[in-house]
């Protein structure tokens, strides 16, 4: 997997540097939509740890997304030091409890197995009272130090998604970089070589697979933070699936990638529920074009 | 309490049946083609909008069934032709993504065409009693009738792969494609057949779960997951591990949501986790 070239992340910082600038220009709206963007992109980037990173291709990380928000409501809305760090705990455990689980599998069967364990999330929190139901609740924000009031919270919570955005992004390129990084880079390409070379494959494959869980529990804190409300469509698999698209229109093979997914997602949704009355026939065609015709992803890559 | 029981058991074998109609064309496109076919749920909503379409409009809910098999068999030929000849050979995520696609245009065109919102399908006015069974219990007719139905397919299915030329050269596709070429046998034909056959035997469950169940959007989702759930359990490619594996994911799945409610979507997933503890190729033991 690449990480961006000294340009690309040149080009990565204006684009912080613009969305930072929103508060003096851009509607709350506008702001809001971005923070939306930002919390799946987060989402995304912890994917590509295992997708681009591993070559674990996962469909149930929309459950340790979902996880995280709600670790948050059954606090009772902490602060978000306590919030956040609880959230990453919380999704990061269940992922050491499925990983240990899912990784017995490979290829297809992984993939199923994902899907099953983050649908077996989804249904604890649809199916049992524990959660609030199924229709979800509102929750307090988790206290960011400051309060928050009508008039500061849009540009509030953009700053707070784009300062964990960018902090990930910039422990994931460091760690890509690092001996761990470069381990799970040849389990991507070879897993057989990696265990004949004495690697602890299996290990590797769970740790990256944890560190995965948590940072999808902390794009779900975000969610929340951002949204103020949970329901079980945050663990819904359909969420999985999207993370994946950012993935592919991104590009697989660049860290950066799914950052750039996730806004170009973003804004083919907001199109086409702006648009049209069928925005699913939007991004259907979306994601069908993308699969048939994209195959480097915006990133523009090789896989 | 005992009556409840039985009834419960035979819900329980008649939704593991029907769930085997779809894990079995999961499991034989997957294990063939090597395809992952995540739209395989929308064909099973398509079959059931099918069979209340059809009998709302002629009041005759039987020519749903041939119809779905027949539709089921053309929608399978022209998506395999398509879309899916094309991504045998590419990664994994790229077939999620693709099937994922098809699921939101066939979830929109079915809202294009049906609305959203629920339906009910009559219980065919021949099989509208109940039947008794042993002692004071009864049960309805037609699901005993979708359990014959079922079991036929399965007994077919069975004799058609083990027992005939063209099952043969599937058993050996899902087991070495290589070694179809070297048979001399036309994998594309293969192919077609069984992403053909796959289709029409979603539609086809669908149909039948019609009149069970209401008919509403994403109805395919939750039929999805199981299915999946009976590939994992039942090891892939394998039809008699599908056969045993869509019965034990029926009857757990009924029976929790008979007795434990709220644990009902929880128990076959850990029973999944039990299996994969035990066996991780799955209960067939192919990986």
């Amino acid at each position: 997997m690449i990480v961006a070239s000294r340009t690309g992340q040149a080009l990565l910082g204006v684009a912080a540097l613009a969305i930072a600038s929103m508060p003096f220009w851009a509607s709350s709206w506008h702001m809001q939509l971005v923070s939306t963007a930002l919390v799946g992109a987060l989402l995304a980037l912890s994917l590509q740890l295992l997708v681009g990173g591993t070559g674990l291709v996962s469909l149930g990380q929309a459950g340790f997304f979902g996880l995280g928000a709600y670790t948050v409501y059954l606090l009772g809305s902490p602060p978000v030091w306590i919030a956040l760090p609880a959230a990453m705990a919380a999704a990061g455990a269940a992922a050491l409890l499925t990983g240990t689980l899912a990784l017995r599998t490979r290829g297809f069967f992984f993939l199923m197995t994902s899907l099953a364990f983050g649908q077996m999330m989804f249904f604890a929190f649809h199916d049992t009272g524990l959660g609030g139901g199924s229709d979800g609740q509102f929750i307090a924000r988790p206290f960011l130090g400051f309060a928050l009031s009508r008039q500061n919270r849009p540009a509030a919570l953009l700053l707070a998604n784009l300062t964990v955005l960018t902090i990930v992004y910039a422990a994931l390129c460091w760690l890509m970089g690092t001996a761990f990084g470069h381990a799970l880079q040849g389990i991507r390409s070879n897993e057989n070589r990696m265990a004949a070379m004495g690697h602890n494959v299996q290990r590797l494959k769970l740790a990256a697979f944890v560190l995965s869980g948590a940072l999808a529990g902390l794009a779900g804190h975000m969610s929340v933070l951002t949204d103020g409300f949970v329901n079980p469509g945050l663990l819904d698999w359909h969420r999985s699936a999207e993370a994946l698209l950012m993935i592919l229109l991104g590009g697989i093979g660049a860290l950066h990638g799914p950052i750039l997914g996730a806004f170009a997602l973003t804004a083919v949704q907001e199109a086409g529920s702006l648009l049209t009355d069928r925005p699913r026939l939007i991004e259907g065609a979306v994601f069908l074009a993308a699969v048939l015709f994209l195959r480097h992803g915006l990133a523009g890559r090789r896989r | 309490m005992l009556a409840g029981l039985l009834a419960q058991v035979l819900n329980g074998v008649q939704y593991g049946l029907l769930l085997f109609l779809i894990g079995s064309g999961l499991t034989l496109i997957f294990g063939v083609m090597g395809v992952i076919n995540l739209a395989h749920g929308s064909l099973f909503m398509i079959g059931a909008y099918l069979a209340f379409a059809v009998a709302g409009a002629t009041g005759q809910f039987w020519l749903a069934l041939p119809l779905a098999i027949i539709g089921g068999a053309a929608l399978g030929t022209v998506l395999e032709r398509l879309l899916f000849r094309r991504f045998r050979t590419r990664p994994h995520m790229d077939q999620v993504l693709l099937t994922f696609a098809l699921i939101l245009l066939f979830e929109e065109a079915r809202s294009a065409v049906f609305g959203n919102q629920f339906h009910s399908v009559a219980i065919p006015a021949g099989l509208d009693f109940s039947v008794p069974v042993v002692g004071g219990f009864r049960y309805s007719a037609y699901r005993l009738a979708v359990l014959a139905i079922c079991l036929a397919i399965a007994a077919g299915m069975v004799w058609l792969i083990e027992r005939t030329r063209i099952g043969s050269a599937i058993r050996a596709a899902a087991e070495n494609a290589a070694m179809l070429d070297l048979l001399g046998v036309d994998a594309t034909r293969i192919h077609r057949l069984v992403f053909a056959g796959g289709t029409a035997l979603a539609m086809l469950a669908g149909a039948l779960a019609a009149p069970l169940q209401s008919v509403y959007p994403g109805m395919g989702d939750g039929f999805l997951i199981l299915s999946f759930i009976v590939v994992v359990i039942g090891g892939l490619g394998s039809v008699a591990g599908a056969f045993w594996g869509a019965l034990l994911v029926g009857m757990t799945d009924t029976m929790a949501k008979a007795y434990v409610p709220q644990a009902g979507g929880i128990a076959v997933c850990a029973m999944m986790a039990a299996v994969l503890i035990w066996r991780p190729a799955g209960l067939s033991g192919r990986g």
